[in-house]
Order: structure tokens, then sequence, then C-alpha cells
């Protein structure tokens, strides 16, 4: 019922609509939603970016440099493995969003009919919930040449040792764009599914088959032209975030040269505190690297624009399309099947003893890995969930705060407020965080948990209000309007009517958030000076380490507290609602 | 074995007096508790570091508070703060576990307490004659400025059921020859990588001696050469051909757990024996050791210029050299480190507490882990990590 109404809805809706005046009210809610995200999540971003452009100049005073000078870039561009670096970097961002958008596109085109928006974010939970470091630890055991698959392999093929082949930390970074592949594929599938309640997908279908073109080829021609607009955001997002993804890019990136944001990360951590110039240098070149590749995206929409449009008009029809879709969607379900396997042997290793090659199950098991993790994992289990809990409260506030005054300013909202929203997603993290830090600390703020949860919110109040804008919208206006006619003021109809009705999706998105939340790594190792340890940093610290047994507790925890908020976010509105079909969303 | 002519004097006419002077500091330190600065990052280490403190609590009522590093730097630059602000009593570091560098830079900027090693009663039982492991640090004479307490030994360590080990760094090469991609090093810009090449770089040099001078470049040249032609045989026959390395030894040693090599090193002879008790390598992991010896260096304590407990820290650095610590120490299930004690000073009753240590069949004997190479001077291994950098990664 709420698919076929939205259905109607375009994305932003008209700005008037008729009913009672404007309530005053809604202006100042309006001016508080905007000076909180002004000043709590812009000005910082400006901040951190002017004192990363300042370091990067060669201006630093604390420690003793005064610019502006060019020597950071100099001596950035003396950094050996710079120019593979920055190579790397574009080719695993860009072949991993595009593997994800093709293949999502794919799974979306053949089974977008049995899948609803709701019963697509159950399937694609796990993968949704598994924080980036976790599933890349799990993979990296899976597919490595002594991994999982070889294991069960080996006796069959008659390896006595693992062959000598670099499946993780490859120099092409395969491993990485697979494992981004299948973090950022369940979103973007996603988000194409709510994109495509929002067009007529079955009228389009209906008229495309009519004249004779083939499911494929319709979906080719006629369904992504009109879903791509909607989804152009998201796509950006991916591209950003592959591009300068550092936990991922530590386990299952190649190592010499890595990526360039392993490498700025880590010279920015050196202990020879003037490797912050050329970091701060490279964190510009990091940016550029992401805005130039924004620059790209847009220029390949228009030529695919008319490459797509000439061939529309040639008209081809038939089934030539239908095994290109077969393939893509059996693809994705293979990636998911490998995180689904990650996932899977980060558990089978945290309660191994003893598991050398080539055995397919470790010799002995024990769960000393849990017992010797819990004089530290107890603590880090803390801190994470304070942190998921402080951020994903003050997100989803926030988030409910902005679209109640969309509501009550009867407007859509404005294309700079939804850039305003996107734009932590859009910056490279390493671009502004440092400098950041310095502010705080010259502020004289210290490193520690408020920092962090500062830091963390940047990131998760995006995902919380990307989250909850579509279903927010989709909400019956008869019922605040029944309410209004019954007597009921602005925040009545708030509190007794629609947050009731939206309890599912403002579940749904705080599980996002504390998802989010757990997953960030380069916020909480930056803003907490290494001294706010959660699961997340502690797992990709272990990750290096020898104990992959320690390692797999930590990041079966890590992927367990999102995973738990998720099953919550579905459980409670069903308990909740179990009499009241209706209010279950679309899982009706 | 050697008893020097300096030992043998102390021991026969110094004793009553140092006994007095032991006896006041002893006094002084009762109450006291030590502020041990000690890198944090192994489990067995920090709780070893606490069995010693509940035993110098029970016999001289000194407590000890582990601060735990990440870095020893840590403990030096707070010092070094500590100094720039005047604070030249009562500090906040009381004991230091340093050696290397950071020894030498306190040492350079008069930032220790001492010499103090000779007032140790336990000091008696350390090989200090000129030379010995025990008084060099990275080629800078320690002078009585810090004290032993482990020692450190680069070993190899292999699968004996897969591979018979190479005999030394040269024939590394025909080993690596007939076992294509199946050994490797941690990355040089990691501690133990670095450590492999100067293995390498001592072994192979013409005039080893030079390593322990500044570097020159006069010297790198002729020093280095036949480390770089050694390197580039064996590079085409290392592990993913050499365009990968492991980031540090514990990801080598799950490598060699995972079969994909069938090399691994350590800085600990026990390094086998430990893991293997952990789980993390097949029970059938051996050490061994080139046949010229390998690198070894000695851990050390050392104790600030403004420690505010001094005389309890010198009761921790005696306790440390005390035979039942140090047997505890070699024991493989507790910390499974080298004692740094001379055997032939022992009486019979300590050697025994040595002798009935749990033995392990993947622990050395001391015999075979063959002579110990001095550390070359620091700024050598500047200069190599920086070369083999310039050389292979472009």
């Amino acid at each position: 019922m709420t698919r076929a109404r939205s259905a109607q809805q375009p994305l932003h809706p008209p700005r008037a609509r008729t009913g009672a005046p404007r309530p005053a009210g809604g202006r100042a809610l309006r001016a508080g939603v905007l000076a909180a995200v002004v000043l709590g999540l812009l000005l910082p971003i400006a901040a951190g970016l002017w004192e990363t452009l300042r370091a990067a100049f060669g201006h630093f005073p604390a420690i003793g440099a005064t610019g502006p000078s060019l020597s950071p870039f100099a001596a950035l561009l003396a950094t050996p493995g710079l120019g593979q670096a920055v190579a790397l970097s574009l080719w695993t961002g860009f072949a991993a969003t595009a593997l994800s958008l093709l293949l999502a596109l794919g799974l979306c085109a053949v089974a977008h009919a049995r899948l609803s928006g709701s019963r697509g974010a159950r399937l694609l939970a796990p993968f949704l919930a598994a924080p980036h470091a976790a599933l890349a630890i799990g993979l990296a055991f899976t597919i490595a040449p002594s991994g999982w698959i070889a294991r069960v392999l080996a006796p069959l093929l008659g390896w006595d040792r693992p062959p000598d082949v670099a499946l993780v930390g490859d120099p092409w970074g395969l491993a990485l764009i697979a494992g981004l592949a299948i973090k950022e594929m369940p979103f973007l599938v996603l988000m194409l599914l709510s994109a495509l309640t929002q067009i007529p997908l079955r009228e389009a279908m209906a008229a495309g088959r009519s004249l004779g073109y083939g499911r494929g080829l319709v979906w080719m021609k006629v369904i992504v032209p009109q879903v791509w607009p909607l989804i152009r955001l998201p796509v950006m997002v991916v591209l950003a975030y592959s591009l300068s993804v550092v936990d991922m890019a530590l386990i299952l990136g190649p190592s010499n040269p890595p990526t360039l944001a392993v490498m700025l990360t880590r010279m920015f951590s050196d202990p020879d505190i003037f490797a912050l110039l050329p970091a701060s240098a490279g964190a510009l070149v990091q940016l550029t690297l992401v805005l130039g590749s924004f620059a790209a995206l847009l220029a390949a929409e228009r030529v695919a624009g008319a490459i797509g449009l000439w061939w529309i008009r040639a008209g081809g029809r038939g089934l030539t399309a239908e095994p290109i879709l077969r393939g893509a969607a059996g693809a994705a379900a293979a990636l998911l099947a490998l995180g689904a396997l990650a996932m899977a042997s980060l558990v089978v290793w945290s309660v191994a003893f003893r598991w050398p090659w080539p055995a397919p199950l470790p010799e002995s098991w024990s769960w000393r890995a849990w017992r010797t993790a819990s004089g530290g994992w107890d603590s880090a289990v803390f801190n994470t969930l304070v942190l998921a809990g402080l951020t994903t409260a003050a997100s989803l506030v926030l988030a409910i705060a902005w679209l109640e005054g969309e509501d009550r300013a009867r407007r859509g909202r404005a294309g700079w407020a939804e850039a305003l929203i996107y734009l932590p997603l859009l910056l490279p993290q390493i671009g502004f965080l440092y400098g950041l830090n310095v502010l705080f600390l010259r502020l004289g703020l210290r490193a520690d948990l408020f920092a962090v949860a500062w830091a963390q919110a940047l990131f998760v109040f995006p995902y919380v209000m990307i989250t909850l804008s579509a279903p927010w919208r989709a909400l019956d206006a008869r019922l605040p309007r029944a309410a209004a006619s019954l007597g009921a003021g602005p925040w009545r109809r708030l509190v007794a009517v629609k947050l009731p009705v939206l309890l599912a999706p403002m579940l749904t998105a705080a599980a996002v958030g504390v998802a989010v939340s757990v997953a960030q790594y380069l916020p909480t190792l930056f803003m907490g000076a290494g001294r706010v340890a959660t699961l997340t940093t502690e797992a990709v610290t272990l990750a290096s380490g020898s104990d992959r047994r320690i390692a797999a507790a930590y990041a079966s925890l890590q992927a367990a507290l999102p995973f738990a908020a998720y099953l919550a976010a579905f459980a409670i509105p069903a308990l909740a609602f179990r009499h009241r079909r209706a209010l279950l969303g679309g899982a009706a | 074995m050697r008893l020097t002519l300096t030992t043998a004097l102390v021991a026969a006419f110094a004793l009553p007096a140092a006994a007095q002077d032991w006896q006041e500091t002893l006094d002084a330190a009762r109450g006291q508790t030590v502020y041990w600065n000690a890198w944090g990052g192994d489990g067995r280490t920090n709780a070893f570091i606490d069995w010693v403190g509940e035993r110098t609590e029970d016999r001289y009522g000194v407590t000890i508070e582990h601060v735990k590093l990440s870095d020893t730097a840590e403990a030096v630059t707070r010092v070094v703060s500590e100094k720039a602000a005047g604070r030249d009593e009562g500090g906040s570091v009381d004991l230091i576990w340093i050696n290397g560098p950071n020894f030498l830079a306190m040492k350079e900027q008069g930032l220790l307490h001492g010499p103090f090693v000779s007032d140790l009663p336990n000091s008696r039982h350390v090989d200090l004659s000129e030379g010995a492991p025990a008084t060099v640090d990275f080629t800078e004479a320690v002078e009585g400025m810090e004290s032993p307490w482990r020692l450190a030994k680069f070993v190899f360590i292999h699968d004996s059921a897969r591979v018979e080990p190479p005999a030394d760094m040269a024939a590394m090469v025909d080993w690596a020859e007939a076992n294509p991609g199946r050994m490797t090093h941690p990355d040089p810009s990691n501690f133990m990588g670095a450590t492999f090449l100067k293995q390498a770089l001592i072994e192979l040099a013409p005039d080893a001696s030079a390593l322990q001078e500044p570097v020159t470049d006069a010297a790198w040249e002729t020093t280095s050469e036949p480390l770089w032609d050694w390197y580039d045989a064996l590079r085409p026959n290392l592990w993913r051909g050499a365009e990968a390395f492991p980031e540090n030894e514990s990801v080598q040693h799950q490598l060699l757990n995972d079969g994909e090599v069938d090399i691994s090193m350590a800085f600990d002879p026990a390094a086998a024996a430990s893991l293997i008790a952990q789980g993390l390598l097949p029970e059938t992991a051996r050490v061994f050791v080139p046949e010229g010896g390998s690198l070894g260096n000695v851990s050390f304590v050392a104790i600030p210029y403004n420690a505010n407990a001094k005389a309890g820290a010198m009761v921790v650095a005696n306790e440390l050299l005390d035979p039942e610590v140090q047997a505890h120490m070699q024991n493989i299930e507790v910390l499974g480190s080298y004692s740094v004690l001379d055997p032939g000073t022992l009486d019979a009753e300590a050697r025994a507490a040595f002798d009935a240590l749990p033995d392990a069949p993947a622990l050395p004997a001391l015999e075979d882990l063959g002579d110990t190479l001095l550390e070359p001077h620091a700024s050598w291994m500047t200069r190599l990590t920086q070369a083999w950098t310039e050389r292979y990664i472009r």
C-alpha cells in the first residue's frame, strides 16, 4: 500500500500543497535545525579543510613551520611510489563503483518484482550491517591462496602447498575491489529499490514489452535512464568512499605501495612530526582526486546519454539483453555468497585453537580468543556502544527535526539542502579529519569520546537522513490532516501520529546509524588520538597481527552489534504492531 | 665461564662495604612505588612484570606500577619535557625498559641516573667484562647506566616437517632457487625486516668491523655492495616475486602457519616454542640460526636522572637479575626469554632451577644458537632501509 502511493509521488514534492496557512512554529524549528547542521556539521568540515590547506602549504606554527611554501608538495612528490598509489586509488575506486553499480542494476532487473524495499532491506541487512573492516578480515582469509576456499580445493587438486599467487593484497587491488563491491552493491540495490518506487515502472515495462522489447532491453533503454538521476548521489557517495577507503584497503589492498589514502594515513601517524606537512598536501591531492572523479562521472554521464540516445533511436528489439542481466545477477549473488562465507569464517576462526594449512577446519578448538580478549574487548565494546548510542540518537533527533521542519514549511528539499546532507559523504575523510583534530587541540578540546562522537556524527547523520527521508515523505498525508481537523497542534500531530506510524522506518534508520557508527575507522583513529579504542580500531590493528583468532573475535563482535541493531529494528515493530498489520510498512 | 679480574676483585674485597650500601638502598626503597615505563604490547611480558611486582612487594615493600607504552620513545619524551620544565626531582618515570637509539639519546643528553649497575648485588651474575654483550648497546658503551634483564637474539623459524633450512644467509640464494616463492622477509620499514637485511649485511660484509663505526659514504659503498648482489639474486625467488612483503614478523608467522612460506623469523630464540604453545604454528616448527651466528642484543632497564623512586628502581633492577627471577623468565610457559646471567657464576641451587625448567621440543639448546653478532651502529640501519626503498620501490 505504501509503495503504490509513493509511486505517484515525485522525489521532491511540489512546493505548494493545499491546506492550512504556514504555522509560525515551523520557522523557529527550521532555523534551529539549520543552525545545528551548519555549526555542528558544516563548520567543522570547513575548519578542518582550512587547517589541512594551511598545513599543506607549510603553515603549521605548532611545530614551528611557517609558510606559505610549496615544500610539503615537493616532499610529497618525492615519496616513493606516490604515482602508483594515485593510479591504484583511481583504478580500485572506479572499478569497485562500476562493478557495484552494474551488479546492483542486474540484480534489481532480475529480482525487483520479488523484492519490495523492506524485504530487500531485510535480505541485505547482514551485508549492510557488516562493518567494512570485519568483512575485509573474513574475506582475506576466505579468498587467500591458503584460505578457506583453497583448503577445500587442495585435496581435490592435489595441492601440497598453496599456489604462490597474490589473491589478497594483489598489485591490481582485485581483492580490494571485490571487498568494496560486496559492501557497496547492497547499498546501491537498496537505493535502487527505493528509486524504482518513484518511477512508473509497471507501465513502462508493459509499454516496452508490447512494443516487442525484451525485459532486459526495456530495463536498459527505459528504466535505467529514469532511475539514474535518482541514484546519482548514492553512486557518487560510493565512488568517493571507494576512492578514499582506509580500513578495507589496509587489509585487502596492496601494501607496497598502498592506495593513496592508506599511504597518507601512515604519514599522518609517522613518528616524525614534520611528515604532517606532506601528508596534508597529500590530503589535498586526495580531495582533488575525488572532485576530479565526480567531474569525470558527470562527463561520462553525458557521453553515455548521447550514445544511449542513439542506441534507443536505433530501435533494436528482442531478447538479446537477457543473458547479460542474468549474468550480472548471477555474479551479484556469487559476490554475496562470498561475503556470507567471509563472515562465517570469522566465527569459525574465533573459536579455533590451531588451524594450519591445509586443514579445512581447525585441528583443535578453544574459547581462548574470547577469554583472552576479555581483558580488552569489554572496554572496546563499551566505547563502541556509547559512541553508537550518542551519534545515532543525536542524528535521529536532528533528522526528525529537519523532516518535520520541511513538513511544516510545506516545501520539498532544495537542491542545496540535499547537497548539504550528502557533503560529509562526498568529501574524502582524510581531507579534513586531521585538520579538525588540530583545531580541536588548538581549542583545548581533548581527544576523548566526545570528540570522536562528534566526528562520527558527521557521517552517521547523512545516512540516517537518507534512510528516513523516503518513508517520511511516503507517510499518508491524510493521517496528520485528520488529526489536525480534530484539533491537534503540530507537536501533537508529530508525537501522537507521525512518530508512532513511522516507528519502523525510524528504527531502521537508527540501525543504519549504529552500523555506520560502529564501522567508522578514520574518525575514531584521528579524533581519539589512538586513545579511544573501539571494536573497529582494535580489529583493524589486530588484523595485522599474527593472531587471526583474536582478530576474528573482535571482528565477529564488531559485526554482531549492528546486526543486533537491525534485528531489533525488524523485531520491535513486528511485536509492537502485531495487531496493526498496515503499520508494518511494506512488509505486509 | 669468564670471571674477570674486576668481578673477582669486587667479589673478594668490595663485598662488605657494598653490602652495607645496598642495605641503605633497601631501606630507602621500602614503601616506594616504581613507575616502570615499559612497552605494553605483549601480554606475556605484561604478566611477567606483574609477577615481578608481587615479588618485590613481598620481599622489599616496593610496588611496581607498569606504565604501558606503545613506544619507548614516549617515556624518553616525558623525561625530556620534564627536564625542559626544570623538574629535576620527583620525575614521573622511575624505570624504563630501553635499548638502542633511545638509550643513546638519553645518555647523550645526560638524562640518566648512574652509573648504578655495579652497585646491584646481583650484577655479579652478569658478565660485565669489556665487550661482553651486556656492556654494549647498539655499539654504545653502557658504562653502568642501564642494567640488563633479558636477551634478544635473531633466529629463523621453519617447519621441520616441510623443509631443511639453509645453512647461512649466503646459502639462502640457492635454497630459494630450489624452493621458489617459499621464503620472504617483513617489509624493511619494519624493525624485523630491517634486522633481516642487517643480518645479511654483517655476514656478507668484506670487513664487518666497519659496521661498528658511524656510516660514511665510502664505507657504505664497499660494505653494502655484496649485500645488493646477494639480494638481487635472492629477490626473484621470494614469495610473490618480491611484489609484496608481510608487514611484520607476526604476519610472517601467520604465513608460515598457512603454509604460504617455509621460513619466518623472530628476535626471540623461544619464539617457535612459544608460538606452538599458543596454537599459532604447527607443532613441527623449529628455530635455526645461520652458521656464522646471528644478531643479538640485550634489553636493559635504565633510571632517569630525576626519578622519584631511584632506590626502588634499583631494587627492581636488581631483582630482575635474581637467578630465581631469571629462571622464571626463561620458563617457556612464562616468557621464554633467555637469561642474561653468566651460568659460570651461579651456585648449584640456581643452576638446578634453570635445569629444572620445562623443556619444549621446539626450544633450542643454548649451544645451538651460535655466536652473537653485535648490532651495527644505528646509522647503518637508517641508511640500509632508505637504500632498500630507493632501489626496490618505485
